[in-house]
This record gives structure tokens, C-alpha cells and sequence, in this order.
């Protein structure tokens, strides 16, 4: 049916086997493998190191108000207190900075300003949180002390929070350049969530007459709101562990006040100050403990934000309210 | 006297995971000739014009039953090594993909290093010779090292049609060559196809009658999967044995 | 009439408050870079960069012993963390539909939010605690660990961004697997990849916390991986929290390098990607 070709040179023959692909393959995998084995590893090296204190101390230890390396008694409610406090006093002062941010720049800044201060914005994100320390240590709080801590116990110390004596390291000072740090963060986020939102909301809302500010403030943002509750979130996420900058400023103390001007102490610092101290097993035991809490919280912090966050890039509105 | 075939297809079905695309084809291909594989959207021409070259089973749940026989040799049998096949079978796509990092000259000797390495000397010259075959030299000779994508549409795909004819393959597949292009740009590739048939055996799929009806010297008609018609291309336009193939070529639908 | 009139007043205010807000968030910058050079600009002579520190409460010296612990320390983070992490972002975009690769995704995005002081804890549980000394190696291997997961992230995601079309036409063309992804996909995403990069590189450079216990610092050059070692951000937390005041005058020029590095390095990758457009263009 076919002659037999006649060819200047022997064809390519068929056969062969692809070893090339195969070492490739081996070795991506390996380095996909390393993700889950160092994220297992971590997680287990945590638990296994903080088991001493967890028999030592039990549920005590989120419970009890003493930390004394001497005595050997670990409790950790200042830490929590400490962190918490200081995460969500920084989110509200940098949420409505944030947001009034984002909105400005998609709905009102005009277009050619708009790259240039969102990326002098995302220049704060680079900064390093120890610089944001040192700046913290001899400019911030030097401030806050002479200008804006007098000034709310002058107009707000009826209040319990703007009692007592000002030292400068305080959870305010910490919640402060916490705003700061977040405030990038929750910022670009929020922008990429603002910037889904199709435009047929807003114009919707400017044809039945609303002004700019209510067509935003109506439709728009309530359209994105899981989104921005998700970057939020994320804001948290960040403020939870921060380390540096917090323990330069917060004043290192295991001490639950009601005085924002009061010292205070979050886990992340705690780890931070006293891990090259300590001298004992259950210190140590303790600190790894810690970590682990904070690791723990942390992930749940950013998974629940990340899922928001997905939740609105993949079309689903939190629901417009209408005017 | 019958032409020596160098492609067939026994049989020859495709499918993606559960969706038969190809219906057991059947057919024979000669060597230096052009063939046309012409049908409506979605007629299966593409999918099987991508199972000559093993190129269907990259595709998310491509598979065949069936044979396809090169120079008499199944293409699918085990321990053939796909990436040999493509050696000796070239596909040249839709639209002109010239690899973005690297220049004209790079582009053109990119399937060259594949079967060891060639001397600088032999490369120019396969180079300047594919860049000639495709009717590029001109145009390039003094830019060879400029990048690829600083030409135009038609030149890329001249690009792509000598880097792919470098390697001297023994079958070209071409995929809707021209279907981007612009009409003088097609003129030019429907011209070199015609040159081209001298060296190589060309199997060409396209949506476009005419084209088919001025390149190739034997066209098959598809249809939902099936091999409605096969025959010589002067033929089938003018005699078409079947009623769909004739409601197609004559435009009534598709 | 009034009620419109209220409103559209409420709007104006409201754009001009949002336009404050904006200039309340680029203050701290602008403050914080002002300080730094006020205040750290001076100290930057030939010394700063040479000499190593003076004894404890005497004036000048510098921090030379400090930028090469950050170069060993971060070069030597890399070693490790660039193979890997890019590795396994070309796993993650080449076999994305796989189990592996879904978990390590997902991982990866664990592993970014993970407070770096965390991650220091563990590089001391792990290296540090074993050994029973302190080391720059543990600090490079915590530092590895943050960087990992940056560049599989960016990696991964430029390598999806190449067109389809592309690793067609190499294997049209008789390419194997593994030629298509280094010389057509990888080369292709390269300039991204070299900005992820980058941009992995400025941000551990700059973290102080997961080398407080790893590498601990050190007055002195050294540089051998396997003690104790210095780096430009234990330098700034060390000397700012110190009790002298050349101490702290050291910590603002150090400081000052620090960010200065920094920016460059994110200058630098945002340059890189834009030339690839540029060149596409």
C-alpha cells in the first residue's frame, strides 16, 4: 500500500523515554513539598515546646494575672488584654483613616493623583517595624506626652481611659503606631474592594439624585462591605503580631490598667523582650506557649479575612441598602 | 500508481473526559500534498488536526482510541515519546506565538537545539534557509537579533511557519494559519503553503472554503465528529457526493 | 429646596474631610523620613560604614560588622528560601489542579500572615536550642522560612499569567516538559519573578524579630554563619533601647541606610516589571 521512503537522513525515531521530565517533576515537587513540611514542622515544635506549661498551668494560664519568672507562675491575661486592647484602639483610629482614604481615592481624587498617593501610601507598608520603633521611642512619644495625652485628660478625664499618670510608653503610644502600620494595609485593600464594585451602583444611585457623598455612602460601600470588614480584618491580623515597634513603645509591663496612658504588654512582645532572658524551662515553656496562642489566633484572624475578602471578589455583595 | 501515504488514521476517535469530539476517522493523507480538513465550528477538524501531533492529550481530558500512523508506524503506541513525534510532525497555531525573550534568529533556531547541538555555523545557515522557505528573509535579514515581537502580525506568523519548518519536520499541521491576518497577509501564507508542499505533507484545517478550495489537493469535509466526505479537493467542490457536503461548500449553513 | 441644598453642602464637606484624611495618612511618612534624615543624615561618614563599634559610652565608630552580618545573613536566607520558594510556585502554577499544590497554596498564604516572631521561636526550637548556641545560620534559616512563601505566591502567579499559547508552541515544536518551563515559561515571567524577589529580599532585610534569638547580635565582624552574628536592624533595636547617646545617634543612621536600602530594592523591582512592558509595548 505505501513504498518505503527514500530520505536524506534517517527520521527521528519514535521511541524514548522522558527521564528529563520526570527529574523535573521530582524536583518542583520537592520544593512544593517543603511548604506543608515546614508548616507541620512549626506548628509541632510549638506544641511540643509549650507542653510544659500547658501540664504546669492548664486553662490557669489564660486566666491568671501573674507572670514571675522567679516564682515560676506564668498567667498571660495581661498579654491577651494587652494585645487586644492595643489591636482594636489602633483599628479605630486607622479604619476611618483608611476608608476616608480608599473612598477619596476611587471616587473622588482625580485620576492622574491617584497612583502617586496610593503608592506614597504602600511606601509606609515598607518601612521596617523596628525603624517605626526608634521613631517612636524619641519623636512619637515625646509628642503624644506634651501635645495629645494632656490634651484628652484635659477634655475627657471624667473617663477612667484618660486617668492617672503619663509616662509616655503606654497602650496608647503602642495603639497609635499600630494605626499607622495597619493603616497601608487596610488601605490597598479596601481600594481593590471599592474598585470591584461595578459602577452601575453608583450611577444607579446618582440617577435617582443623590449627591456624590450619598451615592458612596449608600450604595457603593455597602456593596463592598464584607470586602472591607475582610480588609479590616487583615488590618487586625497585622496589629495582632506586630512585635517591634509595639514593644519600644508599649512600656513592657504585665499590668492590666484601665488608663490608656498606662504601660502595658502584648504577647508578641513578651516573646520579643524576655526570650533571650529567660533562664528556666518552664520560662521558656511559657514563652513557646504564647507563641503558639498567638499563632493560632493570628491564623484564624487572616483566614477569616481572607474569606470575606474572597467572598466579594467573587461577585457576591453584602447587599445594597438603596436610598 | 497511488501517492505514498504518510499519515493515516485508523479508526480514529477523541475525546475530552466524556464528550466525543472525533467519531472513529478513517482516512489517509499523502505525502508532499496539501490537505484540507474543512467543517463548521466545532465539527471536530481542530481536535483531530491536534491528535496527529499528540498535541489533543495536553489538553484537560484529551484521550484517543484508534491509530495514527506515521510512515506506518502508530504514533500512540507505547514507548513512542511524544516529544520525538513533534520532532517529526510540526503544528503552526492560529495566532502567531513568536516567544516574547527571544529575537528573530533565536526564534526561528528554537526547535533546532531540541535533537543535540547543531555548530554555530550549520545554525545560520538552517536559519537563513527556513527564514527564505517562508518568505521572510528579506524582510528580517538585517534585523535578526531584534525581538521577535516588533513585527507584524503576518511576519510573526511567517516566524512561526519557519521556526517551524527549521527542523526540517516530515508533516506541517497548520491550525486556521490565517484566520488573523489580514488579506494580503493571507495571500502571502496561501502562496508558501503551495512551495511548501515540495518539501513536507501539509495538513491544513480551515473555516475558510475558498482557501481550501485554492491550496490544497485533497479535502476532507467534517461534521459533528464525523468524516462526511474525503476525496480530491477539485472534486468535492465540484462534485460533492454528499448533500451536507454540498449545503456547506455552497454556504447554506455552517 | 433647603433640605438639597443641606445636602449637597453635606457632600462637599464630606470629599474635603476625605481629602484631609488623605493628607493625615501620607504625614506620618513624610515625618518619619524627615526624622530620619535629620537626624541620621550626619552621622553617614566613611567611618559609619568601616569601623565597628566603639567600647560601650565612647563616641564614634560605625556599624560595619553590622552590613556584612545583614549581607551573610540574608544572601545565606536566600541560598535556601529563593530555590525553594520558586520551585515550588512552579509546581503550584504547572500542576495547579493537584492536591500538593492546593495545600501548599493555601499554606503559603498561612505562612505570610504567621507573625515573624513566630517564626523566630521556631528557628530557635529548632536550630538554636539544638545546637545550644546562637547563630546566624538559625537567623538565615527564620528568615528563609518568611521569605518562602513571598516568592512561591508572586512566582506562582506570573507563571499562570504567561499565555497558554506559548508552552503550546514550544511543544509543538518537540520540547519536553521541563524545557518548556524553564526556557519558554520561566523566561517568559522572569522580569515578575525578579520584582517578587526583590520585593522578598526588602522585607527581610528588614525584620528585626525573628533574628533577636536566632542570631542574636553581635559587636563584633564576624563572618562565620555558625555564631552569634550582627545585622543593621538588631543594630537599630539594640542602640535605640540603649542607654547611651551616641548609641542612639548611631540607631537614626542606621536607621536611615536601612529604609534607604529598602526603598531601592522596591524601586528596583517595580523597574523591573515595568521594562517587560515597555519592551512589549
Amino acid at each position: 500500500m505505501s513504498d518505503v521512503a527514500t530520505e536524506s537522513a534517517p527520521p527521528v525515531a519514535l521511541e524514548g523515554r522522558n527521564w528529563g521530565d520526570l527529574a523535573f517533576r521530582g524536583v518542583l515537587t520537592a520544593g512544593a513539598l517543603a511548604v506543608p513540611l515546614l508548616m507541620g514542622f512549626l506548628v509541632w515544635e510549638l506544641w511540643v515546646g509549650s507542653r510544659m506549661a500547658v501540664e504546669e498551668f492548664g486553662f490557669g494560664f489564660v486566666t491568671d494575672s501573674v507572670w514571675d519568672p522567679v516564682t515560676g507562675q506564668f498567667g498571660a491575661v495581661p498579654l491577651i488584654f494587652g494585645t487586644l486592647v492595643s489591636s482594636f484602639l489602633a483599628l479605630l483610629i486607622a479604619v476611618p483613616l483608611s476608608l476616608g482614604v480608599a473612598i477619596f481615592l476611587t471616587e473622588f481624587a482625580p485620576p492622574r493623583i491617584r497612583q502617586p498617593i496610593a503608592f506614597v501610601i504602600e511606601l509606609l507598608a515598607a518601612i521596617p517595624s523596628v525603624v517605626y520603633g526608634l521613631w517612636g521611642i524619641f519623636v512619637l512619644i515625646p509628642f503624644l506626652r506634651a501635645t495629645i495625652f494632656p490634651f484628652l485628660r484635659g477634655l475627657f478625664g471624667f473617663l477612667p481611659f484618660f486617668q492617672g499618670p503619663i509616662y509616655g510608653p503606654s497602650m496608647l503610644s503602642a495603639a497609635v503606631i499600630l494605626a499607622i502600620m495597619v493603616m497601608p494595609y487596610i488601605m490597598s485593600v479596601s481600594r481593590e474592594v471599592l474598585l470591584a464594585v461595578p459602577p452601575s451602583q453608583r450611577e444607579a444611585a446618582l440617577a435617582l439624585g443623590a449627591t456624590r457623598w450619598e451615592a458612596v455612602i449608600s450604595a457603593v460601600v455597602p456593596y463592598a462591605r464584607s470586602g472591607i470588614i475582610g480588609a479590616v480584618i487583615l488590618g487586625l491580623g497585622r496589629a495582632l503580631g506586630e512585635t517591634m515597634a509595639v514593644t519600644m513603645v508599649i512600656g513592657n509591663r504585665h499590668e492590666i490598667a484601665a488608663s490608656l496612658f498606662a504601660p502595658g504588654y502584648t504577647m508578641a512582645a513578651v516573646i520579643a523582650n524576655e526570650f533571650t532572658e529567660a533562664a528556666t524551662d518552664i520560662h521558656f515553656s511559657a514563652l513557646t506557649l504564647v507563641a503558639l496562642v498567638l499563632f493560632v489566633v493570628t491564623v484564624l484572624v487572616n483566614a477569616g479575612a481572607r474569606f470575606l475578602i474572597w467572598r466579594v471578589s467573587k461577585g457576591r455583595p453584602a447587599g445594597g441598602r438603596g436610598l | 500508481m497511488s501517492a505514498m501515504i504518510r499519515l493515516a488514521t485508523d479508526k480514529l476517535t477523541a475525546m475530552y473526559g466524556k464528550f466525543t469530539a472525533v467519531k472513529s476517522a478513517t482516512l489517509e493523507f499523502g505525502a508532499n500534498q496539501v490537505h484540507a480538513l474543512i467543517g463548521p465550528s466545532g465539527c471536530g477538524k481542530s481536535t483531530f488536526l491536534r491528535a496527529l501531533n499528540r498535541m489533543h492529550e495536553m489538553s484537560e481530558g484529551g484521550w484517543i482510541t484508534g491509530r495514527v500512523l506515521l510512515d506506518g508506524t502508530d504514533i500512540y503506541a507505547r514507548g513512542v515519546n511524544p516529544m520525538q513525534l513533534r520532532r517529526r510532525v510540526g503544528m503552526v497555531f492560529q495566532r502567531p506565538t513568536p516567544f516574547p525573550t527571544m529575537s528573530v534568529f533565536d526564534n526561528v533556531s528554537a526547535g533546532l537545539r531540541v535533537n543535540g547541538r547543531p555548530g554555530k555555523a550549520e545554525i545560520r545557515e538552517v536559519v537563513e534557509r527556513a527564514l527564505r522557505r517562508a518568505a521572510l528573509w528579506e524582510e528580517v535579514k538585517d534585523r535578526l537579533n531584534t525581538s521577535a515581537l516588533a513585527l507584524s502580525g503576518g511576519q510573526q506568523q511567517r516566524l512561526c511557519i519557519a521556526r517551524t519548518i527549521a527542523p526540517e519536520p516530515e508533516v506541517i499541521l497548520l491550525d486556521e494559519p490565517t484566520s488573523a491576518l489580514d488579506p494580503q497577509a493571507t495571500q502571502r501564507i496561501e502562496e508558501l503553503v503551495f512551495e511548501l508542499k515540495q518539501d513536507f505533507t501539509i495538513v491544513i484545517v480551515t473555516h475558510n472554503m475558498q482557501q481550501a478550495a485554492r491550496v490544497s489537493d485533497t479535502t476532507t469535509f467534517f461534521y459533528l465528529g464525523q468524516v462526511i466526505e474525503h476525496g480530491a479537493t477539485r472534486q468535492m467542490f465540484t462534485a460533492p457526493k454528499h448533500d451536507q457536503t454540498e449545503a456547506y461548500i455552497t454556504g447554506r449553513f455552517g | 429646596m433647603n433640605r438639597r441644598v443641606l445636602r449637597h453642602w453635606m457632600s462637599n464637606v464630606m470629599v474635603v474631610v476625605m481629602a484631609l484624611s488623605v493628607l493625615l495618612a501620607v504625614l506620618p511618612l513624610l515625618w518619619i523620613l524627615g526624622t530620619l534624615v535629620l537626624k541620621g543624615a550626619s552621622s553617614l561618614n566613611g567611618a559609619f560604614f568601616t569601623q565597628m563599634p566603639a567600647p560601650a559610652g565612647e563616641t564614634g565608630g560605625g556599624v560595619a560588622h553590622a552590613i556584612v552580618g545583614t549581607l551573610m545573613i540574608v544572601g545565606q536566607a536566600c541560598l535556601f528560601g529563593l530555590p525553594i520558594g520558586i520551585a515550588a510556585g512552579i509546581y503550584c502554577a504547572e500542576y495547579a489542579g493537584t492536591r500538593l499544590a492546593k495545600g501548599a497554596r493555601f499554606l503559603a498564604d498561612v505562612m505570610n500572615g504567621t507573625p515573624s516572631i513566630v517564626v523566630g521561636v521556631f528557628a530557635w526550637t529548632w536550630i538554636v536550642a539544638k545546637q545550644q548556641h546562637f547563630s546566624g545560620f538559625a537567623g538565615s534559616a527564620a528568615l528563609a522560612m518568611l521569605m518562602v512563601p513571598m516568592v512561591m505566591r508572586t512566582t506562582e502567579e506570573l507563571i499562570t499569567l504567561v499565555p497558554h499559547s506559548l508552552r503550546e508552541a514550544a511543544l509543538a515544536l518537540g520540547y519536553s516538559r521541563w524545557r518548556t518551563s524553564l526556557s519558554v515559561v520561566l523566561r517568559t515571567a522572569l522580569p515578575g519573578i525578579v520584582t517578587g524577589v526583590l520585593l522578598a529580599v526588602a522585607r527581610i532585610a528588614g525584620e528585626t524579630a525573628p533574628l533577636l534569638f536566632t542570631a542574636l547580635g553581635s559587636q563584633f565582624m564576624s563572618t562565620n554563619l555558625n555564631q552569634p552574628m550582627a545585622a543593621l536592624p538588631l543594630v537599630v533595636f539594640t542602640y535605640a533601647t540603649g542607654p547611651y547617646e551616641d548609641w542612639h545617634r548611631l540607631a537614626w543612621a542606621t536607621a536611615l541606610v536601612l529604609i534607604v536600602v529598602v526603598f531601592l530594592l522596591s524601586v528596583a523591582a517595580r523597574l523591573a516589571t515595568r521594562q517587560r512592558f515597555d519592551r512589549q509595548g
